[in-house]
């Protein structure tokens, strides 16, 4: 079943804290709900789907169902697809929503790894019962040394340098800079980056994102419903989701699953990866972006590095204007996971709610992306593509 | 400027069903892998049915050991010592996680020749790590 047109971004909200020692987790979430209920124009008693993932308390719907009061809810699904969950869930919802299941689906995000002292070189405790967990945790694998071997691989392969991919982090701070609730506002050059300390070779302490609070939350409705808004209509069109892993041992860690969630997500949506005027793309660290960007086919497989260099990611001068919001890299990644703030900025490019120094002109179709875990041993990928009606 | 690799502590593997021949065999020196009896394909990490075509006449196999570097990162924020995680392609085909420990991290190169060696884990377990050949 193709979701084509059946169902609409409605309402969309990103927490403006960056850290929120004060805030319990269950309050982001609610918090954010509200925030996308008064964006949409809706009250909670809209609701009658729910969807969240691994960061809601519980790792399950009814603890915040309960929280919020959420009644007689016809649809819920907690999908953890780890930072891509998001994506996943406006998909769900959409197709949710096209089956008559619910007609308003709520999806939440929140977390507090700034507050809690997380970081991206902490081995963290994966859980009971995972088939890889002795073959690999004696290794000390953590968040950025498991994408830093894809980097080291990618310039083996293909002769992408440091400089290459210190232009991603440049162009994300070109446009933090017009953000006031960026956690990191100020511009950086691609020197800042290769001579930012080494945390993983080759990926420095300017590769990787920031580790922030907060949340985000979006709404989505069936197009009756959207179209009695009084929102600009933000219409579902393409999607796709998938996962990749280490293929009993004939690892190959130079593409991701969005090699194949992109196609399937373009076909399904009726375009290509030319048309689209702005894309989210997850940006955990420099690489992911650089591989994505390929395997999404915006450029050819081992050419991102080239494609992404002089600023082509910048709004305004480049060709493919990104991240808007200034991304992981420099504004917000909620609970470790940014496959929400991608969704809320490409809405608000579609409605033509960015930024005016970054707001992509006639952005009529936009493209999120998301990863969740990591590259470097199993990821789920999923692509979302919507367009302005 | 050199990076000797250095001993840190190892966690311990936490065991499923089935893991406890691998740990084993690397305490006597031996790397394994799993080889499927229908198919023929080998596999890495171990599983009771082969992922290529889900037989569960799959039996250990053991290794030469040697390899080269298919990737690898030098870690060297987070942890008391900087160390060296990578992905070894095995002589038999598959690729593995690893470390590349007993060298300077700071000359390990993609595509080096490697051989296994063998480290104890806090509660004395062994396990396979490699080494400039």
């Amino acid at each position: 079943m193709s979701i084509k047109g059946k169902a609409y971004i409605v309402g969309a909200y990103e927490h403006p804290l960056r850290k929120a020692p004060n805030h319990s987790v269950s309050q982001l979430h609610a918090e954010c709900a509200k925030g996308a209920l008064e964006d949409a124009g809706l009250t909670k008693n809209d609701i009658d789907g729910y969807f969240c993932a691994g960061d809601a308390p519980g790792a399950n719907v009814w603890s915040m169902a309960n929280y919020m009061n959420l009644k007689q809810l016809k649809h819920v699904d907690s999908t953890d697809m780890g930072g891509c969950s998001y994506l996943v869930h406006v998909a769900h919802a959409a197709e949710a929503i096209a089956a008559g299941k619910c007609n308003v689906a709520l999806v939440t995000l929140a977390g507090r790894p700034n507050s809690e002292g997380s970081s991206g070189t902490q081995v963290r405790d994966r859980g009971v019962n995972l088939p890889d967990a002795p073959f690999e945790m004696p290794y000390s694998p953590v968040t950025v040394n498991l994408y830093a071997m894809c980097a080291m691989r990618h310039m083996y392969e293909y002769g992408t340098t440091s400089e290459q991919l210190a232009w991603v982090k440049v162009a994300a701070s070109h446009h933090a800079q017009h953000n006031p609730n960026a956690m990191l506002r100020n511009l950086v050059t691609v020197e800042e980056v290769v001579n930012s300390p080494m945390i993983s070779d080759p990926l420095h302490r300017l590769d990787c994102c920031v580790v922030s609070d907060g949340g985000g939350a979006v709404i989505v409705a069936k197009p009756e419903i959207a179209r009695s808004l009084k929102r600009p209509l933000v219409k579902i069109t393409g999607a796709g989701e998938s996962t990749k892993g280490q293929m009993g041992g004939n690892v190959d860690l130079t593409y991701s699953g969005a090699a194949w969630t992109g196609p399937r997500s373009f076909e399904m949506a009726g375009c290509k990866p030319s048309d689209i005027k702005y894309a989210s793309i997850y940006d955990s660290f420099t690489i992911t972006v650089v591989m994505q960007i390929e395997d999404l086919g915006f450029c050819k497989k081992g050419e991102g590095g080239k494609f992404v260099s002089d600023g082509n990611l910048i709004s305004g001068t480049g060709k493919l204007p990104f991240n808007t919001d200034g991304g992981g890299l420099c504004n917000n990644h909620p609970a470790n996971r940014g496959g929400m703030t991608k969704i809320l900025e490409a809405v608000r490019q579609l409605r033509g709610e960015a930024h005016p120094a970054v707001q992509v002109k006639n952005c009529n179709l936009a493209l999120a992306h998301g990863t969740g875990g990591a590259l470097g041993h199993r990821h789920g990928s999923a692509t979302l593509i919507m367009e302005r009606e | 400027m050199a990076t000797p690799a250095q001993d840190r502590k190892l966690r311990d593997p936490a065991l499923n069903p089935g893991d406890q021949p691998y740990f084993d065999a690397c305490a006597e020196g031996k790397l394994l892998i799993k080889k499927c009896g229908d198919c023929g394909e080998v596999h890495h990490y171990p599983r009771a049915l082969c992922p290529f075509c889900f037989s569960s006449k799959v039996d250990w196999m053991q290794t030469k050991g040697t390899g080269v570097i298919y990737t690898y990162s030098v870690t060297r924020r987070g942890g008391p010592v900087p160390y060296c995680i990578a992905y070894v392609t095995l002589d038999e085909g598959p690729k593995m996680m690893t470390n590349i420990v007993d060298c300077d991290l700071d000359s390990i190169k993609v595509g080096q020749k490697v051989k296994v060696v063998f480290k104890k884990t806090e509660n004395g377990s062994s396990v396979p790590m490699f080494t400039p050949a």
